[in-house]
């Protein structure tokens, strides 16, 4: 048995739970960025008034914004210049080099409703399946995944939304996945 | 084990920040002027990701985009928008340059990880 990861785990867990303890959102005087005497303060719109509109969620801003989005809480724009090209690709991969953990489910839906393929191809992940040497140490240092897992996107420590598929009960193959699961 | 507890809870950075707010702090201190502070979760209610950074060019890393007042003035990185039109123009100094002085360049409030900046 390795009992030692217990050792690591334990403790980082606790360690996010005293940081995760606090709910709702600091004023923008109060934040420790926004400097209080700024004459922006009472101007600028308070995270609360928006975020507390939106569907609700436990990290990050504590907001989905993945149903914010599918169900038209908010409707971003998509483009500034008229020509640009939008492109949302329906494809899920999943990952199964991740060792005891549960597969990795890649949906490209939710993230390209967001992004354009070019913000992660080739310049994060080359378009290939199993060529990119993804794993979790370089993700918490804030490449692959971690470019915006961690800073922007839910944090690193929501595991189970990426490692989602249980490998028991798993049958089908890795990689590029047949259109027959919904994406989240 | 407690030790490390203890180390976790004493070294916790700042944790109030907003999730992804970022601060610029390359140019406006040394001109006098209070950091900008960038707030991610105000401009994605508004624009997907892919705007600013498919159409306008930002790199997705805190602090590698060489931005400056005259490029804003020309309409490039936040002058695409921060123009009058879309949204509030370059007099509006202050509504940016918003920040505590001595806030250094980065992206804040990882409220869960609280990690380095990056994560």
């Amino acid at each position: 048995m390795r009992y030692w990861r217990y050792i690591l785990v334990v403790p980082l867990g606790l360690w996010f739970a005293l940081l995760g303890a606090e709910p709702g959102w600091k004023s923008l005087a109060e934040d420790g960025l926004h400097d209080p005497l700024s004459p922006a303060i009472g101007i600028l719109q308070e995270p609360e008034s928006a975020l507390s509109l939106l569907p609700p969620d436990s990290a990050g801003n504590r907001v989905s914004w993945i149903r914010a989005l599918r169900e038209r809480y908010i409707e971003p724009r998509t483009n500034i210049f008229p020509e640009t090209k939008i492109e949302i690709l329906d494809m899920d991969i999943i990952m199964d080099q991740t060792g005891e953990l549960p597969l990795v489910m890649f949906p490209h839906k939710p993230h390209t409703e967001w992004l354009d393929c070019t913000n992660c191809h080739d310049r994060i992940f080359v378009k290939k399946v199993d060529a990119n040497p993804i794993n979790m140490f370089a993700i918490l240092s804030g490449q692959y995944c971690g470019q915006c897992h961690g800073a922007v996107a839910f944090p690193l420590t929501e595991c189970n939304r990426c490692h989602s598929v249980v490998r028991k009960t798993f049958t089908g193959k890795p990689g590029v996945q047949p259109k027959l699961t919904s994406s989240p | 084990m407690i030790l490390m507890i203890l180390v976790m809870v004493g070294s916790s950075p700042q944790v109030d920040a907003e999730y992804a707010d970022v601060v610029l702090n390359r140019l406006s201190e040394a001109n006098d002027m209070r950091p900008v502070i960038f707030p991610h979760w105000f401009h994605r209610i508004r624009f997907r990701c892919k705007v600013c950074h498919h159409e306008l060019g930002f790199e997705m890393r805190a602090g590698a985009n060489q931005i400056d007042m005259g490029k804003i003035i020309d309409g490039q990185y936040c002058g695409m928008c921060h123009n009058g039109q879309i949204a509030w123009a370059v007099e509006e100094c202050h509504l940016c340059h918003s920040g505590k002085p001595g806030l250094k360049t980065g992206i804040r409030g990882g409220s869960e990880t609280a990690g380095p900046g990056r994560w």
